[in-house]
């Protein structure tokens, strides 16, 4: 092939295409229902979090403490059945400030998601969550935190069982 | 190793574009039957066919790999669909290379396509369910959480501007302007528009991000006997790697990815590499994301840690610089159909080291480049390195 006959096949369509009636099209919609078995680490996870506590696995071999909880350790692959309570405390490893849903729905005050770093568990090992109670354009990475758990009644053993994380007073 | 020569010998690719009018197996067509063309070959001669397409929400089509066979030629053939996330577009001519240089074939297919217009209204929601779904999923995540989370952190890390990582979406823009498949090529963009995009995901914004695609792309590969016969300029592939992190993605430190540096040191040993920065004329990182490639280009060793953007600064990374980095216009100027996006990376190297890339291509007669791609959930790396 030359570089002067190059032809690129394909054919672009415009939202007018489909407002005119030009094109044809199907559309469906896929209900697809599930219930997950949470198993044996998450399990516990879920179940800790329930009693208010953020649980963790240590792996004796590799001297790592690793959250959330899981029966192997990646590193070595032995079984990593030592769970340990952690502290429901911790660092902003990294945070965004999102302006959009996950439907693409526009929102004027932004979400707060973030990668927290949980006391007790080894440097560097966090997990996903929301920060609140705080000006969005004051979080910093590396801002110290604490979970706001919901009332123990309303609980479910669901990672939502923490509200979201909020600047800790010590700060 | 007693591996095979093995080489591209053609390739294709459709426009990239927000929607097409053809279905996905009939854009895996134009694109097969355009890479065909280019080596003056046909099916039969086609020993067997390697795909790649990313999740099945996109198209949403259980089982696409089967669906898509009849377009990509799969029919009546040795057929294997391989998947690894958004890095499959680099991993498919990977099952291609070892399909030839394990002496098993001798001419190969390998077609990757997305078709993500389908996803009403918008293929975001699809993404939804590569979060953990008991761990994340209960806190209605994005995907742009996960680019968002990883550019500050990288950015922090490094002391980093957002105005030098717009830069890069710049560039990229702009080179695409001069692909005649591009969807987003814009010679007039400036770092200003970047800055001024809506902000979705705080450090993400619109122009930060590469446009959801439909799109094909094929490329023909040969083992050395059968590469010399058909042409004067076989492209080989001399290195190729892959690696995967943790699925635990935030247990591990998001401002590098090691992942993607294993993946090249895996082909650069192969390619008999020591000095990449030396030694790779033309790079095609993987840029879904403007801050994407500099973090890839660090992986990749061609540039120190958070120094890769020095690179946009100086002119390194320009067309006509030492460094081409994404002379194709990338994802963020090409457009991005997932697996198709990565194999347009491959073919880009195709047509450059061919001498063959028209109003793109880099000065100065390029030996050597390295394309990479990056998937799953922020883990996979895939690296293929090519020369003639």
């Amino acid at each position: 092939m030359s570089s002067e006959k190059i032809e690129f096949p394909g054919t672009s369509l415009s939202e007018k295409d489909f407002e005119k009636g030009n094109i044809l099209y199907n559309t469906d919609e896929m209900h697809a229902e599930f219930a997950w078995d949470t198993g044996v680490g998450i399990g516990s996870y879920l179940a800790a979090l329930k009693d208010g506590v953020i649980l963790g696995s240590y792996c004796s071999t590799c001297r790592k403490t690793v959250v959330p909880p899981r029966t192997v350790c990646e590193w070595c692959f032995r079984p990593m059945n030592h769970y340990v309570p952690l502290h429901d405390t911790g660092k902003i490893m990294t945070f965004s400030l999102c302006y959009v849903t996950w439907d693409v729905q526009r929102i004027k005050e932004p979400l707060i998601p973030a990668v927290i770093e949980i006391d007790g568990a080894s440097s560097g090992h966090g997990i996903l969550h929301l920060v609140n109670e705080v000006d969005p354009q004051l979080v910093r990475i590396g801002m110290r935190v604490q979970a706001v758990w919901k009332l123990v009644e309303d609980r479910q053993g669901a990672i939502t069982d923490i509200l979201y994380f909020k600047p800790s007073e010590e700060a | 190793m007693g591996m095979r020569k093995v080489a591209v010998i053609g390739a294709g690719m459709t426009k990239f574009v927000r929607r097409a009018l053809e279905t996905p197996k009939e854009l895996a067509w134009q694109a097969s039957h355009m890479a065909l063309q280019s080596c003056e070959l046909t099916m039969d001669d086609i020993e067997a066919v390697c795909l790649g397409t990313a999740p099945d929400s996109f198209d949403g089509i259980h089982m696409n790999g089967e669906y898509l066979s009849d377009g990509s030629g799969g029919w009546n053939k040795p057929y294997m669909r391989s998947y690894v996330g958004g890095g499959t577009g680099v991993f498919v001519p990977i099952q291609g290379w070892y399909h030839v240089a394990s002496g098993l074939f001798d001419v190969v297919l390998v077609v990757a396509e997305e078709k993500m217009s389908s996803y009403y209204p918008h293929a975001q929601a699809a993404f939804l369910t590569i979060f953990d779904h008991t761990t994340e999923r209960p806190l209605k995540p994005n995907l742009l959480w996960i680019f968002a989370l990883e550019m500050n952190r990288y950015m922090t890390t490094y002391g980093i501007s957002k105005e030098d990582i717009a830069r890069v979406s710049v560039q990229h823009k702009r080179n695409a302007a001069h692909h005649p498949a591009a969807l987003l090529g814009d010679a007039e963009i400036t770092v200003e528009d970047v800055l001024k995009s809506e902000v979705l995901a705080w450090p993400v914004q619109r122009l930060d991000v590469s446009p959801v695609s439909d799109g094909a792309v094929a490329i023909v590969l040969a083992a050395e006997h059968v590469a010399k016969r058909l042409t004067d300029k076989p492209v080989w592939i001399e290195g190729v790697g892959w690696h995967l992190d943790t699925s635990y993605w935030t247990n591990r430190d998001l401002a590098y990815p090691r992942y993607v540096e294993y993946a090249a040191r895996m082909a650069y040993e192969m390619a008999g590499i020591r000095e990449p920065r030396k030694e790779i004329h033309i790079a095609e990182p993987y840029d879904p994301f403007d801050y994407k490639a500099l973090h890839h280009l660090e992986g990749l060793q061609l540039a120190e840690r958070g120094q890769a953007v020095q690179m946009y600064i100086d002119g390194t990374a320009g067309r006509n610089g030492d460094l081409p980095i994404c002379p194709s216009g990338g994802l963020l100027g090409v457009g991005n159909p997932i697996a198709a996006a990565g194999l347009m990376k491959v073919a880009e190297l195709f047509w450059q080291l061919r001498g063959e890339a028209g109003e793109r291509q880099v000065p100065g007669r390029p030996r050597r480049g390295l394309a990479q791609a990056w998937g799953d959930l922020m883990q996979v790396g895939t690296v293929v390195i090519m020369g003639r």
